[in-house]
């Protein structure tokens, strides 16, 4: 038999040359006349490692990394393929320190098996959930989804039984489930790595989503930025309909459930629940005046399930292995495991899935290992880019959605964004405004012309016209912004700025005496 | 009148203004009737409709603007207003390569702004602009999901890491021998 070496497939990995390393591995293999499949497999989530290359042996998965393709002729003469010692050698996978403590439910299988296919998922313990929610009444399985304390992992963190629970409640012969893969949040990617490493969990948790409240079509909102995530999808929902997992007879149940993904075109706005259904419908990302909820009146009017990817791909493990299991991981209202990503200026960034409990402190330098550039970390942005800038002092903050919310900041999509001492939070304030009069749906007034305002109040700041006039008018503006906006967009651009005028206040003030 | 203009009157005047400001030539009117009618049947169908013109004619043609409106019972304002509403649309024909660079936190943490610069530069655009050889267009993006390699740009679709002014250079130079 042929040794299997995994090179991941996933674009972060592809950005720093793991398709160069590929080719180079089959090109050697061929010249060298040895046999090996190659396994295009999703990142295991150290982008600090990647690429990393993985060898089975009898020992179990070697990992060599970060491996270029210039290495690859060493890694054949030092005989990675039977686990040779290298220069790269980081031992067994699953022993790697940064990787070997974390709690890993959602991204089980990200990284470990092929997301090009259904049978390699299926061995390894996938549509276990959807078996189990077969036997169930959807009344049963929306029990267990609430049982286990999941919360929307989106941004919004609203208990997604309940959620369920109203559409399943709603007494109309057409529903939809829609997954919200709009990840627009700067320094979040955990709904494309999931996507792109196991596409087939997310199309499960869709699939058992459908079937308990009676949906028989779902959709895959996906942004147009993510086109290997498109492909990895394309690819999976065909094999999902071959394997008879999709279609009008899902496993065999008798009942049907369609699923396809529709594209996104570079609006941040359309990751908004309300806004994204109205792109859906092909119309004009506008943000809809809630009542009605989309779980009463979604998707062409229809009862819909609006749902994040981490979200509805949370679902077949809390399935496949019981509410109360997955309801054991956490701390108080935040239940479960987050795959928290750690971002920008970071030495080992990544994707870390454990329960919630962590501090920040633990994941910047436990996991993070302090900045990339070795300079002192001076501020994080937790959320994206609607989240506010949180300061060294409040590090020990742990990392769940109430300790965060006692800050004043939020969790978000569980995005970790680090910048080091050289940042200039005034400018980062103005970018904050700037990306929402860009982002801006344009409906509400606040968000469309208050950004702009905005923005040219920190510009005069700045300039060091009339400084402190401004600092308090700018501070106004938040305000109102907060106040009056339709939705989050809006609502939330002035949570970096009144952060950063908060603890950073300095940078503001430098200027103003230029 | 002839086909294709229309009255309008404004001040006091009265103006006769072409009603279709750009017409398509016969071989992409094809392709985009075709499209119509591929996906017309489809439940909400315009972003997959518009998707399926940029793919094939490289850019949204205000030209293919009726068509589409006519082959999906919209009005013209109602197609218009969602292709302006999508930064991912766009209505002038691209370069050969389209290079966009991802400006959000995560890649500014990391340089996005001193890349930015140097690709002006090195381009001799702005951002949205095109080089007067068609050759590049230049774009800024929001998050690639990329965020832990920063900064990061998409080049023709295909994404890449840690991107430093000179890592630009030999992309540029790479997308240069191609057609």
């Amino acid at each position: 038999m042929s040794v299997r070496v995994y090179v991941p497939g996933d674009a972060a990995a592809t950005s720093i040359g793991a398709n160069e390393v590929a080719r180079a591995i089959v090109q050697e293999a061929a010249r060298r006349n040895t046999a090996l499949e190659l396994v295009r497999n999703g990142s295991r989530g150290a982008c600090w490692l990647e690429p990393l290359v993985e060898v089975t042996t009898a020992a179990g998965r070697i990992a060599y990394g970060p491996v270029t393709a210039a290495d690859v002729p060493g890694l054949f003469a030092a005989d990675f393929l039977k686990g040779g010692r290298h220069a790269l050698s980081l031992g067994p996978t699953d022993a790697i320190a940064w990787l070997a403590g974390q709690q890993r439910l959602t991204f089980e299988r990200v990284g470990i098996v092929d997301p090009a296919s259904l049978t390699d998922y299926v061995k390894h313990g996938g549509y276990q959930g959807l078996a189990r929610s077969l036997a169930m009444t959807g009344a049963q399985v929306v029990q267990a989804i609430t049982a286990s304390g999941l919360r929307g992992r989106g941004g919004a963190a609203f208990p997604t039984g309940i959620k369920w629970k109203t559409v399943l409640e709603q007494n109309t012969p057409q529903k939809y489930v829609t997954c919200n893969a709009d990840e627009g949040d700067s320094g979040t990617f955990s709904d494309r790595m999931l996507m792109e490493g196991d596409p087939f969990t997310l199309i499960e948790g869709m699939t058992i989503a459908g079937l308990a409240v009676g949906a028989t079509q779902g959709y895959i909102y996906l942004r147009a930025e993510y086109p290997h995530a498109h492909r990895a999808l394309k690819t999976a929902i065909a094999a999902a309909y071959q394997g008879r997992y999709l279609g009008a007879d899902v496993a065999g149940s008798g009942r049907g459930f369609d699923l396809e993904v529709r594209l996104g075109a570079g609006a941040y706005i359309c990751g908004e629940e309300t806004s994204m259904l109205e792109s859906l419908e092909g119309k004009r990302g506008e943000v809809r005046v809630r009542p009605p909820l989309p779980a009463i009146k979604g998707l062409f009017g229809q009862p819909t399930i609006v749902n994040n990817v981490v979200t509805l791909a949370t679902v077949p493990w809390i399935l496949a292995h019981g509410a109360e299991a997955y309801a054991n991981f956490g701390t108080g209202k935040s239940r479960g495991t987050l795959p928290i990503q750690l971002a920008g200026n970071v030495k080992r960034g990544g994707l870390v899935e454990r329960a919630f409990g962590l501090t920040l402190k633990e994941l910047l330098y436990d996991y993070g290992g302090g900045s990339a550039s070795g300079r002192p970390i001076r501020a994080v942005q937790i959320g994206g880019p609607l989240g506010a800038y949180v300061p060294p002092s409040q590090f020990d903050t742990v990392v769940d959605y109430e300790a965060l919310s006692a800050i004043g900041a939020l969790l978000g999509h569980g995005g970790i964004v680090v910048f080091d001492d050289t940042v200039d939070m005034a400018r980062m304030a103005r970018y904050a405004m700037e990306f929402c009069a860009i982002e801006s749906c344009g409906k509400c007034t606040p968000c469309r012309i208050g950004s702009t305002r905005g923005m040219e109040v920190i510009d005069r700041i700045l300039a060091g016209t009339d400084g402190e006039r401004n600092v308090k008018l700018l501070e106004e503006l938040c305000d109102t912004m907060v106040q009056g906006s339709l939705c989050g967009l809006g609502g939330m651009a002035p949570f970096p700025v009144q952060s950063a005028l908060k603890y950073f206040r300095e940078d503001f003030r430098t200027r103003t005496r230029q | 009148m002839s086909p294709g203009l229309y009255k309008a009157s404004g001040a006091g005047r009265t103006y006769t203004v072409p009603l279709i400001m750009q017409t398509l030539n016969s071989s992409d009117t094809a392709t985009v009737r075709r499209i119509v009618a591929e996906l017309k049947g489809r439940p909400g169908p315009l972003l997959e409709v518009l998707h399926a013109v940029q793919a094939a004619l490289g850019y949204v043609p205000e030209g293919a603007v009726p068509l589409v409106a006519e082959g999906l019972n919209l009005s013209r304002a109602e197609v218009h207003g969602v292709v302006t509403f999508y930064h991912y649309f766009r209505t002038h024909r691209p370069g050969a390569h389209t290079v966009s660079l991802c400006q959000a936190e995560a890649c500014q943490s990391r340089g996005a702004e001193a890349l930015a610069l140097h690709a002006r530069k090195k381009l001799g655009v702005d951002f949205h602009g095109t080089t007067a050889d068609g050759r590049f267009t230049l774009e800024p993006i929001y998050c690639l999901g990329n965020c832990a390699c920063s900064p990061a740009a998409l080049i023709d679709g295909e994404l890449h890491g840690r991107v430093t002014p000179e890592r630009f250079d030999a992309l540029i130079a790479e997308q240069g021998k191609r057609p």
